[in-house]
This record gives C-alpha cells, sequence and structure tokens, in this order.
C-alpha cells in the first residue's frame, strides 16, 4: 500500500503551479503599486493641505482661507517685530504708524515689506466660479447629451450614417482638453463674442464632456428592457410618451453614474478655461452685477486655474507653497462633495426605478 | 392590391381560409388577412398568407419555431414597425374592413383596440395599480373614481383580483410569474382593446398558472377576439376555436381546431399535431 498521506487528490510541485502563484503574484503586486502612488498623491494633498485649511484654535477650520478672495501677503520686519500681512492689513498698519510718526513730530519710518502675490486671503471666488462652472456645463452636457443619445438609440434608423456618428463622437472624446480650449476660444470668446465668459466656458467644457455623457447614456437607454418599450407601445402609447413613462425613468440612474466622472473632469480640467472663462484675479464676485444678464458673460476665477497660476506664474516659495496645497484639499474636497451628493441622489432614483 | 373583404375560400393550394364550421353559428370575420409576404430586409418571413379571424373567438397560430407565427401576430398591431426594413411586402390586413397599413392609419388608435401580451411577461417596475392604470392614463384619463374602477374591472377580468386587492399599490415585479403574466393581460384589457394578441403568453409559466391563464382566456372570448400563439398542443386544442398552422413563413392549414387535431387535411399538419416533427 502507498503512503497514506498521499492520496487522489494530494498536490505535487509542478511548473504548471508554479507559474499560477507566480502569475497571481504579478497581478497582486501591480494593484499594490497603484494603491501605493495613489496614497502617496492624496497623503500629500491632504497633509499639507490641511494645515492650510484646519488650524488648532477654534473653529479649528481656517475661515478667512474659504470666504476672502486672494490678497497679496507683505512680510517686513518693524521695530525688531517680523509681521507677515495680507494687503489691506497692510495698509492699515503703515497708515497707523505714520499717523503715529506724524503726531510725535517724527519723519514717518519707511516699512520696507517683501510682497508675495495670492499667498494671503483665501480662495472664495475660486470656489464659487468653479462649482458654477460645474454646474453650468454639466447641465449644458446632460441636456445635449441625453438628448442625442435619445435620438440616436430610440430614434435613430440604425445604419451606416448613425455608426458614423457614433464613430465621430467616440473620437471627440480622444481629443486633448487644450484642443477644446482652443476651439472654446475661436468659436464662443472670438466668433461669437461672447468674451472670456461663464458662457464660453459652459460650452468648452460641456463639449468636452459631452461624448462621454452621450456614449454612456446611450448605455443606459440601452440595458432598459425592450419589453418595457413594447408593453408601453403595445397599450397605445407614443413614442415619446414610452420613452419619457418606460424608458427614461429606468435609464436616469446609469446617466448619473457616468456623468460623475464627468463632474470630476470638468471640474479639474484647467486648459479648456484657460482661454475661455478664468480670469486669474477679479475683484467682483459672479453675483455683483449690475444687469441679470451680465451674470453669463463674466470671467470668474477657477480652482485648478488658481493652483496653476500660483504654482507656475509666480516665483516659488514657501507662502505659496501653502496656497497651492490649501488650494488642492479645497479642490478635492469640493469635487468628492459633488461626487457624493449625485452618488446619493443616483442610489435614491434607483431604489425607486428598479427592475 | 386589394381583394375582397371577406372571399369564403382565395388561398391557392391546400388551405381554406375560413375554418370549415360543423357549427351552426357563424360569427362575422373581425381580421382579413389576404396574400401578405413580409420581409425583415431582404429575407422574407411569411409568403402568400391569406386568412379570415372571426369575431369574439379564439384563432390559434400553431408550427415549429421560425415558421412565422409571431411576425403574423406582430403585424396585426403593425408592432414590426419596430424593426428597421420590415415591413408588409404584398398584400392587405383589414381590420373591420379597414386596411390597417394605408398611410392614413394612426397606430396609437390601432393598438389602442388591439391590444398584445408578450411571450415574456413585461409589468412595468411600478405599482400593480400604477401599471394597470398606465395605458389609461396616457390617454389623459386622471378621474380617481374612474381609475380605481377600471383597476376593478381589470384585475377582476384577469382573475387576480382577489389575489391582489390587498396590495395593489406594491411593486408589479414582486408577483410571481403567472401572476405577472395576468398581470398583463389585466393591463391590456384596461384600455378595453377589441382584440387581444397573444405571443406564447404560457411559454415561461408552470402547469398551474398555465392552467389559469387558459381558463382566463375561456373568460375573455366572451367580450374580446383572442388570437393566440403556443407551442403546446394541447393548449391550442383546449383553448381554441380555431387553429392555423404554419410551416416554413406559409400557411399549410387553417380550420376548426377540432379538424385540426382529429382529421386533418394536410398530412405535414398530421404530423406536426401528432408529434412527428417540429
Ligand atoms: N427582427 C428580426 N429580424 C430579422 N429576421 C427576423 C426577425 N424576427 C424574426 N425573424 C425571422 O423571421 C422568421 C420568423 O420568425 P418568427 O419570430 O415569426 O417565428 P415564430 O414562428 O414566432 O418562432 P418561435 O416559435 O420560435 O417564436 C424566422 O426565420 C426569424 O429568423
Ligand atoms: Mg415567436
Amino acid at each position: 500500500m502507498s503512503d497514506q498521506s498521499q492520496h487522489l487528490f494530494s498536490s505535487r510541485p509542478s511548473a504548471r503551479r508554479r507559474a499560477e502563484s507566480g502569475v497571481a503574484w504579478i497581478f497582486r503586486l501591480a494593484t499594490y503599486i497603484i494603491l501605493l502612488a495613489g496614497v502617496v498623491v492624496f497623503g500629500d494633498i491632504v497633509i499639507k493641505g490641511s494645515r492650510t485649511v484646519f488650524q488648532s484654535e477654534f473653529p479649528f477650520i481656517n475661515v478667512a482661507f474659504l470666504t476672502e478672495a486672494p490678497k497679496s501677503l507683505y512680510v517686513f520686519e518693524h521695530e525688531g517685530e517680523h509681521y507677515e500681512m495680507a494687503d489691506d492689513d497692510f495698509r492699515d498698519f503703515r497708515e497707523s504708524v505714520e499717523a503715529q510718526a506724524l503726531a510725535a513730530g517724527e519723519p514717518a519710518p519707511e516699512l520696507k515689506a517683501k510682497t508675495y502675490v495670492y499667498s494671503a486671503g483665501g480662495i472664495f471666488p475660486n470656489i464659487v466660479g468653479t462649482i458654477l462652472l460645474v454646474v453650468g456645463s454639466m447641465t449644458i452636457a446632460l441636456v445635449l447629451g441625453v438628448a442625442s443619445a435619445i435620438y440616436l438609440n430610440e430614434y435613430a434608423k440604425q445604419g451606416a450614417w448613425v455608426r458614423f456618428i457614433r464613430l465621430a463622437i467616440l473620437n471627440l472624446a480622444g481629443v486633448p482638453s487644450i484642443v477644446f480650449g482652443l476651439f472654446g476660444f475661436g468659436m464662443f470668446v472670438i466668433f461669437f463674442g461672447w468674451n472670456v465668459s461663464l458662457m464660453a466656458g459652459w460650452f468648452t467644457l460641456a463639449f468636452m464632456v459631452l461624448p462621454v455623457v452621450i456614449t454612456a447614456s446611450e448605455e443606459s437607454l440601452k440595458a432598459v428592457p425592450m419589453g418595457f418599450r413594447e408593453g408601453s407601445l403595445a397599450l397605445g402609447a407614443t413614442k415619446w410618451q414610452t420613452i419619457r413613462k418606460a424608458v427614461l425613468p429606468y435609464a436616469t440612474p446609469g446617466i448619473l453614474t457616468s456623468s460623475i466622472l464627468g463632474i470630476a473632469r470638468v471640474a479639474g480640467e484647467t486648459a479648456p478655461i484657460m482661454f475661455t472663462a478664468a480670469y486669474v484675479v477679479r475683484d467682483k464676485l459672479p453675483w455683483q452685477v449690475e444687469q441679470a444678464m451680465d451674470f453669463f458673460f463674466q470671467g470668474v476665477m477657477a480652482l485648478p486655474y488658481h493652483i496653476y497660476v500660483v504654482s507656475s506664474k509666480i516665483p516659488q516659495n514657501e507662502y505659496s507653497e501653502r496656497v497651492q496645497y490649501g488650494t488642492a484639499f479645497v479642490f478635492l474636497a469640493i469635487v468628492a462633495l459633488i461626487a457624493t451628493s449625485s452618488i446619493i441622489l443616483r442610489n435614491r432614483l434607483r431604489a425607486r426605478y428598479r427592475w | 392590391m386589394d381583394s375582397p373583404a371577406s372571399s369564403s375560400s382565395t388561398a391557392p393550394g391546400v388551405a381554406p381560409a375560413v375554418p370549415q364550421s360543423s357549427r351552426t353559428e357563424t360569427t362575422p370575420t373581425l381580421i382579413d388577412i389576404q396574400n401578405v409576404d413580409f420581409a425583415y430586409g431582404d429575407t422574407k418571413a411569411l409568403h402568400d398568407i391569406t386568412l379570415q379571424i372571426p369575431e369574439k373567438r379564439v384563432t390559434a397560430f400553431i408550427g415549429p419555431s421560425g415558421c412565422g407565427k409571431s411576425t403574423l401576430l406582430r403585424c396585426l398591431n403593425r408592432m414590426n414597425d419596430l424593426i428597421d426594413g420590415a415591413k408588409v411586402e404584398r398584400g392587405s390586413i383589414k381590420i373591420r374592413d379597414i386596411d390597417i397599413y394605408r398611410p392614413d392609419v394612426d397606430v396609437i388608435e390601432l393598438r389602442k383596440r388591439v391590444g398584445m401580451v408578450f411571450q415574456k411577461s413585461n409589468p412595468f417596475p411600478k405599482s400593480i395599480y400604477e401599471n394597470i392604470t398606465y395605458g389609461l392614463r396616457l390617454q389623459g384619463e386622471s378621474n380617481k373614481a374612474r381609475l380605481d374602477e377600471v383597476v376593478e374591472r381589470s384585475l377582476r377580468g384577469a382573475a387576480l383580483w382577489d389575489e391582489v386587492k390587498d396590495r395593489l399599490h406594491t411593486s408589479g415585479l414582486g408577483l410571481s410569474g403567472g401572476q405577472q403574466q395576468r398581470l398583463c393581460i389585466a393591463r391590456a384589457i384596461a384600455v378595453a382593446p377589441e382584440i387581444i394578441l397573444m405571443d406564447e403568453p404560457c411559454s415561461a409559466l408552470d402547469p398551474i398558472a398555465t392552467a389559469k391563464v387558459e381558463e382566463l382566456i375561456h373568460e375573455l372570448k366572451e367580450k374580446f377576439t383572442i388570437v393566440i400563439v403556443t407551442h403546446n398542443m394541447q393548449q391550442a386544442a383546449r383553448c381554441s376555436d380555431g387553429t392555423a398552422f404554419f410551416y416554413l413563413g406559409k400557411l399549410i392549414e387553417y380550420a376548426e381546431t377540432q379538424t385540426i387535431f382529429m382529421n386533418p387535411g394536410n398530412p405535414q399538419t398530421e404530423a406536426y399535431v401528432s408529434g412527428r416533427f417540429g
């Protein structure tokens, strides 16, 4: 009789088994490398950014950073003391120093300050600008995208022409965002004469995410069972009634899911807005307009463009780094917030329109 | 293209166009199909079909898979319009003497009068109540009392009322397969059609649920004209009055159900109904 421990299914070492575990390790390693990269990137931004956004005293959040406009930082020595002040504080300080000197009958001391642009104050106008850009462009992209997906999937006669349109849309998805920026500049800013404005930015960004929205909407429409359409039509519904009542509600969760990816893209891209919608600085907030129409034709400040400007357009120093990382942190938080609310909305709809 | 509205026997070859009834009562023709050729793009699915379907009776379409039963059925409410490239190439289909493929025919009106129940039950993922009222709401009916009444009447008509009357506002998908199919029948009769087309309505159901639906079909023919496609010979024998046997896109034989099963006039029909092929 053979060895007790050997049985019919007992394992024997072989090249096949070694290859098996080797391959599994390669895949595992690849995944962990990606995970590591992600952790490093996010960790860096969160750690450095939270130094700007949070503080150790009450109210623990750096309110000024979130509610004020960017200001220049003045760094100077006065009577042996080191000061860091935003430009308006500096002006007040200088005036009071000059007034004191005048009262004492002495010549006013000159305050020799180093200035660092955008390193004081906050990023409130940028937050507002980015939110406006996201909301407007996603609205346009969803309306146009869902409409054309409905046309392509429900109305158009399937054939060479529709296949060509689909191909064109897919190709659009591969166009670099800077090209969309140039297109928007030529089309909306110059040709339509909208100047650098919210409108121009909205449409440029909308065109950039349209391929994603259309493709995803078509997929979601296709996923709705044919039986719903047939059941509805057989009851004497028109095509549009069928789409509105028996197709679209069930496609909406899928459409939203993919649009969430679009949100992150629209919020984050710098290239499409740098020629079309973004200002380096703007004193007025978007709602400080004289006429309602002016609202649509004003440029705005935006978070990603601010990071770009602060990181590349001014000499680097310890003060600008605070702003860069703080802005990046806030940016991530806002994208996460918008995405989370879309996911919650999506899940609500999904629970309601499940099949 | 047009042929006389109710010629008694125009089909060439073996098929008499009207089931030869031994019964004395004759019901008037409701659907008159004359020399219909139908094609999906380049592939012909129906060849020269001529048959008359009488009012308030159950007519069964039988035949092996792919012979064109569903195709003909879907011609009757123009569901085939949904398929690109599919069209009636020749002949006419008249309902109450009106050619339903005339350009001035409104398919919406047609489908209100010709309801359909599908092979795979397809209730909407809405409540039972909303499923039943779907068709009426489309037509703009919003009177609550009237809708309530129609819901009860349709569910009773589909022999489902007692099972669901306490859960009208729960999802239609929560019902069993057989109940879902009866819900679809209730949904179809809620818009008060004249004709109900059923494409293998029991093929996904167990014997008990099937028996219920068959019983229901028996009751429904008091009020509706029913055309049913089935693969189940016993079912055709049990619940239809007239039976049409199709093979490879052609109508081989159309007669009283009894005749088809007991005394078929065509050897192919005999082979099929006795289970020797198909
Ligand atoms: N949408 C379509 N496009 C192209 N050809 C089709 C289409 N639907 C059906 N056909 C073809 O038409 C012929 C008849 O099909 P049909 O569905 O009417 O058969 P059937 O008798 O209902 O079969 P079954 O019993 O399997 O349901 C078949 O050869 C089928 O391949
Ligand atoms: Mg079929």
